[in-house]
This record gives structure tokens, sequence and C-alpha cells, in this order.
């Protein structure tokens, strides 16, 4: 089944750490923008049924429910679309918006994922978030009143002036929020970024040993409250892993729409030019060829989930670094998988470096 | 032509005192340089000359010179190198000349290396042509340097051309003094040739091209040449002369003149600097003195940072060699570095300017072990062996005695910095043989130092505590016994054997902590810690780990985008190549290359 992501490259204002494509939003913009995500999804042909959609970004939630449904209804008309399929918007905590939360529900969108990053002001501060640790709990009691029962939350670990003491914090705070899922990113240093120039920030990051213990807090203490990690930076509840994050990993299709976009479909792995002036205009969008799908992507992408590989995926050269990777505690063989541990996940370049090269 | 108007003359310079800029306006007043040319210094004609200020292979020219007297002059200029390590291929140029001019830069006055070259022309009983170079520069005191020749040296002075090679002030005079104060060669063209060899390249089409001095005798095209030092023969395809650009073929070269000859000689070997050239069929009877073979002082394994590119090494070091004869290497194997070639050099910048070229030239990316020099051991049986690789080191219980290499060395210092060069010579094991004040701010001493505590970095050391003021000279003295040990690097618990080196028993616990560090800051950490040990015979005297690294993790694959990834995953599988992979340890190149340069 394939998934169908839609970016939405439109921010209020640019975090300093963040690289991602995005502009600053104008409406008349996104209007032509969603006409031209429309015009797309009449244009695929997609045979597959589709289960997911993803509206990721940027920040999906600056759309107004009218372009959100307009969008659906689109995917609804032109594609296969399941039941039940994951409906994903990402939102960022912003003011009060229960009667947006509600109609988006009523749209059809199912699943939220919100950018919360930490519940600790000070780490908001640190990062140039413009909301509030409160405006992030809110964000999520607002959506869970307004009847989403599958919240994820982001959380970025590694930040500036980021201890044991103060990530504990927002674990706790977080433990009490109706969250069924859970993604945790060890900040990256980007180059080009404000962040990358700010030397007196950078010189609070934690070091590369306090960054991995923080990774491990993380782990354990999610596990704790029953979010359990199914993949490097990603935690759920039973059933919450998220369907089409999965896709990634399985290397299953997901056709991207918009400027930025990546997609997976067939054999071919294509992005789409990051310019939304060219995307509007076009009837269809530009499809840049990155590569076809490869052997070990399956390798490099599968190490990254819980669940692990078939051994049988594996070179005899790799299989025989087996042994001394898992005597070191990075890895676990059993049976017929060979899976990560988190302490193999914190050196996953490392360790899949070590099995592919 | 007659030889009483051919004048063969070199120029003596330290480093920066202008040789190459007085060589240059002696060109132009000479009209044998074009505008075109005359924006670089046309004797220096390889790019790293240039860049490094040094000549590093001689060069000759003719030039026509019209002087006061109103008669033409031809004028032979040899250009000679400037650096310790070639003071052989110095004195065959100067071998090759009347008359040498001392440039002495007004500022600075005389350095070491000029006080060893212009003894060295004393010897070769040149005229030497005292000029003082940079009047126009603020700092210029012309009459104390021209008090200092006469003081120091102990040749007249007082009355040397003040120039300033730079603006073109004066060089008329130089011209007017090589006339009148050189002697023009002598030598009879009509006796058995007898010819030395100065400098010798090679051109692909032509073969070897030798330049000569004639001393006696006459060569023509067609001439069977006989190279006394091995005997070999060949016919003579051209000779003549040499300009700024080019070869002329005038099909003869008489006594008293500088030129070349080609005779589709196939390899630089056979054409040794220094030897003497006869005819076959009317051969001299006794060759020119001062010839030696050429032998390597510094030994060092280079190889391929990629093993796939051991055949393009091996070319290029062939293709260096056409124009190197004192550069020499054989296949070698190393553990840790794979398949690569033993180098001997004649010094350290031999060295350095090979690995340059290599790296420059053929685009080649080389990992270099430490430099040795060559040690003389007596085994117990009896036997004595050379050893210049320290993998060959043998046991010590074998030993009956180890002996190494030691050099007379002169340094030339302001006063101010005795004591730090005093320090410094000490250090490296140096014994004190003497100290006299020039002046009243300059000083020589005159030190025995071992040559291996000289080949690392000893000039570097002697710069930065002079700040850049003292300069050094040295010569071979012989061997004397020392309490060598070869020290051994083990990562992991493996010795890796291009890691390994000979030094004096005294220095070796420092020299064992430091590349301990050294390496545990170069070697990035990596999934399995990684000791570090420094041993002799079985004995660890330094250790260090690296730790196993904690984090490497890419979390982000936002929106299905997997480029990253896999393009670090190219990036790991680029920069394995650039590993070297022991037992399970990765070590970058640079961490080979860090134990070389251990002050910085």
């Amino acid at each position: 089944m394939t998934g169908i992501y839609l970016h939405i490259p439109f921010c209020a204002v640019k975090c300093p750490y963040c690289d991602f494509f995005s502009s600053v939003w104008h409406r008349e913009t996104a209007d032509a923008y969603i006409g031209a995500i429309v015009r797309n999804l009449a244009a695929y042909e997609l045979w597959d049924t589709v289960d997911s959609v993803y509206f990721g970004g940027g920040t999906p939630s600056l759309l107004s429910v009218s372009q959100i449904a307009r969008v659906l209804d689109a995917c609804a008309a032109h594609l296969h679309l399941s039941d039940d399929a994951e409906i994903t918007l990402e939102m960022n905590p912003a003011g009060e918006r229960a009667a947006y939360l509600r109609e988006l529900r009523a749209a059809g969108v199912n699943r939220l994922s919100v950018g919360t990053q930490s519940f600790s002001d000070a780490q908001l501060r640190l990062l140039g978030r413009r909301h509030t640790a409160q405006d992030g709990q809110n964000a999520i009691l607002t959506a869970y009143a307004q009847g989403f029962q599958n919240i994820s939350c982001d959380l970025m670990l590694a930040c500036p002036a980021q201890t044991e003491e103060v990530l504990g914090e927002t674990l706790e705070t977080l433990a009490q929020l109706p969250v069924t899922h859970v993604s945790a990113y060890l900040l990256q240093v980007e180059p080009g970024t404000p962040l990358s120039r700010d030397q007196a920030l950078l010189s609070q990051c934690p070091d590369d040993d306090a960054a991995a213990g923080l990774y491990l807090q993380t782990v354990r203490t999610l596990a704790s409250f029953g979010l359990h990690q199914y993949e490097i930076s990603s935690f759920a509840r039973k059933g919450y892993e998220s369907r089409h994050n999965l896709k990634y990993w399985h290397c299953e299709p997901y056709l991207g729409i918009g400027a930025g976009a990546h997609s997976c479909l067939g054999r071919r792995r294509f992005c789409v030019p990051k310019d939304i002036a060219a995307f509007c205009a076009a009837p269809v969008q530009t499809e840049d060829t990155l590569c076809e799908a490869a052997p070990e992507d399956r390798i490099l992408l599968g190490l990254r989930l819980s669940e692990g590989i078939p051994l049988s995926w594996l070179s005899a050269a790799a299989q025989k670094k087996l042994p001394a990777l898992a005597g070191a505690g990075y890895l676990t063989c059993s049976g017929e998988r060979v899976a990560l541990t988190p302490e193999g996940s914190a050196v996953s370049n490392a360790v899949i470096a070590a099995l592919l090269v | 032509m007659d030889s009483a108007t051919i004048r063969n003359f070199c120029i003596i310079a330290h480093i920066d005192h202008g040789k190459s800029t007085l060589a240059d306006r002696i060109l132009e007043l000479t009209q044998a340089v074009s505008e075109r040319e005359k924006e670089q210094q046309i004797l220096d004609n390889m790019e790293l000359e240039r860049e490094r200020g040094i000549t590093i292979k001689a060069r000759a020219v003719r030039l026509k010179y019209h002087a006061m007297d109103g008669k033409d002059y031809v004028f032979h200029l040899i250009d000679t190198p400037g650096h310790v390590d070639f003071n052989y291929e110095v004195s065959r140029s100067l071998a090759a000349c009347e008359g040498a001019i001392l440039i002495v830069d007004a500022s600075q006055g005389i350095e070491a290396q000029t006080l060893a070259n212009t003894y060295l022309a004393i010897e070769h009983d040149l005229e030497v042509v005292p000029v003082v170079n940079k009047i126009d520069l603020p700092s210029a005191q012309p009459d104390k340097v021209c008090q200092e020749v006469e003081d120091v040296i102990g040749i007249p002075a007082l009355d040397a051309p003040r120039i300033s090679a730079k603006l073109g002030t004066n060089i008329k005079e130089v011209l007017e003094r090589i006339v009148k104060d050189i002697p023009a060669p002598k030598g009879d063209a009509s006796a058995p040739l007898k010819a030395l060899i100065f400098d010798s390249y090679y051109d692909s089409y032509k073969g070897v091209i030798i330049y000569v001095r004639v001393k006696e005798g006459t060569v023509r095209n067609g001439d069977v040449i006989r190279l006394m030092s091995t005997g070999a023969e060949f016919t003579v395809t051209e000779t003549g002369y040499m300009t700024t650009d080019q070869l002329v073929n005038t099909g003869e070269l008489a006594a008293g003149e500088v030129g070349y000859i080609a005779a589709s000689i196939k390899s630089i070997g056979d054409t040794q600097v220094g030897d003497t050239v006869t005819l076959a069929d009317n051969p001299c009877e006794e060759a020119l003195p001062g010839y030696r073979k050429v032998n390597p002082m510094v030994f060092s394994g280079i190889y391929p940072a990629d093993g796939a590119r051991y055949g393009d090494l091996r070319d290029a070091l062939e293709k260096l060699q056409l124009n190197d004869a004192a550069l020499s290497f054989e296949p070698e194997t190393s553990v840790a570095l794979g398949f690569g070639f033993r180098c001997g050099f004649l010094g350290l910048l031999h060295m350095e300017i090979i690995q340059e070229r290599l790296e420059r030239e053929y685009n080649l990316d080389l990992i270099t072990t430490a430099p040795s020099v060559i040690y003389k051991v007596t085994m117990t049986d009896g036997t004595v062996q050379y050893i210049d690789n320290p993998t060959n080191f043998p046991d010590p219980s074998l030993m009956m005695q180890a002996e190494e290499p030691v050099v007379k060395a002169d340094i030339l210092v302001p006063s101010e910095f005795v004591g730090n060069v005093m320090e410094l010579c000490q250090d490296r094991r140096g014994t004190f043989k003497d100290m006299q004040y020039l002046d009243d701010t300059r000083v020589t001493l005159k030190y025995e130092l071992p040559l291996n505590e000289i080949v690392y970095d000893f000039f570097d050391a002697l710069k930065s505590r002079s700040r850049g003021y003292a300069s050094f000279d040295y010569e071979l003295m012989g061997y004397v016994p020392s309490k060598l040990v070869k020290l051994d690097i083990l990562l992991n618990g493996d010795v890796v054997d291009a890691l390994s080196f000979i030094i004096h028993a005294d220095k070796a616990y420092a020299r064992a902590r430091k590349i301990a560090e050294k390496l545990k800051e170069n070697i990035p950490r990596q999934l399995f810690e990684v000791p570090i040990q420094a041993a002799i015979g079985g004995k660890i005297i330094a250790r260090e780990t690296v730790k196993a690294m904690r984090k490497d993790v890419l979390a982000k694959c936002y929106g299905g985008d997997i480029t990253r990834k896999k393009k670090l995953l190219e990036k790991q599988k680029e920069g394995k190549k650039r590993m070297r992979q022991l037992g399970t340890v990765e070590v970058p190149q640079e961490a080979f290359m860090s134990v070389l340069k251990l002050d910085e």
C-alpha cells in the first residue's frame, strides 16, 4: 500500500536550527500551492491503495481547514483511499485553536504530530521556538478534547544547556499527556543555519558522550511510560506506530507532492525541485530522479527499526562482524534477525557502515 | 671562440637575499630575456622552486655582453642549488666556474649557507666578487656589511658594488666586475677532451641532456664520448649552448665553454654529476677530481593512500628519477600500509620536495613513514649490517654494537639567541665543539650532531628558537657507537610496522609518550576502544586509550528524504579508503603523518 506525503513549505518564522525547505507564509501563494497539489493528485494515476496521507512541512497547520479539506477531497476523488487511512497533520503549538482542531478532525484528519520539542520554557527560548511549554501542553490537551486519539509529539535532544535533569522534567510532563507517539531527535547543527554561527549557544550544547546519555535516558524513560522504541527516533504505544513513517524504513512506496517533496515509487527515488513558484505554475510537478532503489537501502533503513532485519540480508563479510558488535552491546542476533540495541542506535551510522562497507 | 672573452660564473646567496632577482636583471641587461618572460624568475623553472624560493637543480645559460672596453663577452651564468641537501651538486657547479658573485643582503649580512658556499668557492679557487644587495631597504647598512665580508670571509669588499636588484640599481657595475675580476677560462681546445658534468635532465625526444663545462679539448656532433666513471660510450647527436628557453645546436663545444651534449642516453643513472666526459678514440689520461657517487642519507617508506594506485606511484617515481639521479627507491611491503617503496633522499628537504612533486604533479595521495638514517650494526657473529628501515633493526640480543651517523654542523646565529640554540643542540644530543664571534652581534656555533636528530624537524626548531635568524649547514662526519633502541607502536595489541623507529635510549620515553598522545588525538573514536601502546622489546613504556564512540547517529529522515543517509554512507565508504584497517582498528592516514611532526 502506498503513502502520500504532501509538503507544505511555509512557516510563520523559521527556527534557527532548521535547514528544511520552507518559505514565509502568504495566503495567496498557499491557495495557488493547494491548487497545484490538487492538480497533481488528479494527474498521478496510482493503482495501489493509499492508506496514509501526511501533511508535512514547513508548518501545515498554517493552512485553513477548507484548504486541507480541499486536498483531502481530491485524495478521495482521485486515489483508492482506504477507509482506515492514517491522515496526519503536523502542527505547531500556537494560541487557542479548539475550533480549528474540531473542524480538522471533522474534515478527516485523524492523527496530529505536534512540534512541542520540549516542555521547558528555558529550553524553548534557547531553541528560538515561539511557543511556551504551556502552549505545547494545551495544544495536545485541546486536540485530545476535540477528538484526536492519536497524537504524536516531537522532542529535541542534546539541545543547548540540556542536562539529564532538564530532560527528565520534560519527560515527566510528557508522561501526563495523552500522547500515543513520540519523535525524539538529537539536535543536529546544520551548516548554514543561524545556530551554526552562534558560538555562545553551541558552546552550551552537550558533547557527544553527554548527548548519548540523554538519548539513552529518553529511550529508558519513555519505555517506562509504555512508549516503546520502534525506530531510532520513534516511540509509540502498541498499535500506534506511525504507518506513514514505517513506509520509509520498510522501503514501501510513497508519493511526495510539493516543492522539495521526496518519493519512492516503483524502483525509483525522486524529488521535486525546491521551487514554490515553479511547482505552482507547472501542470504536473517536475521529478528529479535521485537513484534507483538499491538493495542496500533496505539494510540501511531497516536497521533503524527495533525489529531489525533478517540475518540473510547481510553479506557473509558483514555477518562475520556480528559477534564482535553483539559482544560490545551494539546489536542483538536472535534467531534469524539482527537488530540494533539502544546503545547501537546511538552509534548507528558507524554500525551500519561497518556492516555495509 | 676566443676563450679570453668567456666568463663562467655562478651566484652565491642565502635564500631571499636576491639571487633570482639579480639573475633576472643580468639577463635583461644582456638582452637574453624578452619582456614576456620577465614576469617570472627564469632560472628557477620548477613551480615548486618558485613557491619555496629555492633552487633545486642547477641551470646554465649563455649571455652576450658588450662591455665598456668595447669588446663583446660571452657569459655563462650557472645557477646553483642553495640548500645543504644539495652540497655535492653545488660543489660540481662551482667546479664549472672561474668566479662567483657573492650576494649579501645589506640589512641582514652573511648567513651560514652563504658562508659555507663561499668557502666552498674559495676552495675551488674561484674568484669571489662580493655584491651588496637591497640597498634600497631602510634598514640597509652596506658599509657594515662590506666590513663584515672582509672580516669574516677575508676577501676585499669595501669597493663591492652596492645594488638594488629589485630596482635595477648599479647592475651594470656588477657586469663590469665580472669582466674585470673573473679570470677567463684556461684550457687547450686541441688537447684530449675533458668535460665536467654538472647537471643533467631527461628529455623525452633527445634522451638525457647533460650540462657540461669543457675543461680541455673539443667535442663535436658525431664524436663517440665516454663517461669515465662507468666507461659507457655514446655518440653525440647534438652539442651547443643553452639560452633561457632553448638549446642551440652549434655542433661544437671547446675548452672554456659551458653547454650541453645530447647523445641518445636512455638513463640519467649513466650521467652522474661530477663525472668526466672524454672521447672514446682519444681519451684523456685521468678524470677531473672531485667525483663521487651521490648516496642517499635519509630513507622513508612512501605508500599510496589508495592501495590501487601503487602502479601510478611506481610510474611517478620512475619519471622523477629520470631527472633526479639522487633519488633511489625499491619496492617495500608493510603490514600496515600495504605495497609501497623505500625511498632514499639526500636530505629532508629533498624528501619533502619529492613528496610534494608526487602529490602535486602526479596527483597522488601519500602516506609517508618517519624518515630514517642508515644505522651501522655489528652483529654478535662479527658481521656488519647497514639498516635503513627500522623494521629490519635486529633484536638487541643479536647485536654487539649499533652505530649512528654524525654530522658536523655550523650554525650562524645572532648572539641573543645563542642560549636558545645551544639548548636545542644539547637537547638533540649535540657535542659542542666551538663558538666564535663574527662581530658584536653574530656567532658561529660548531656542533657534532647525530644525523637522526636533525632529519625530523631540526631546521624548523632552529628557526623557531631564533625568530628565523639562525642558519645552518652540515656535512657528514662518520659513524659513532650509540645506545640505540627500536621503539614499536602497538594498536589494540598489534605492532604497527610503519610506525616503528630507531631512537637513542635516553630519548625513547619522552618520544613514546608524545607519539602515544599524538595518535590519541588523531585516531577517531570508533565502535571499539583502541589501546595505544609504545614498547621497546616487550616492555610497554607509554600508553593511551581512544575511548569507544558513544554517539554517531543521523536522526532525521524527514518526509522520506533518505538522500542524507545515502550520502553519509557514501562518505563513509570514501572515508574508509583513506583509512588503514589494522585488525579491528581504523587508522586515518593523518595519524601516520602526525607522528612525524611532534612539535606542532
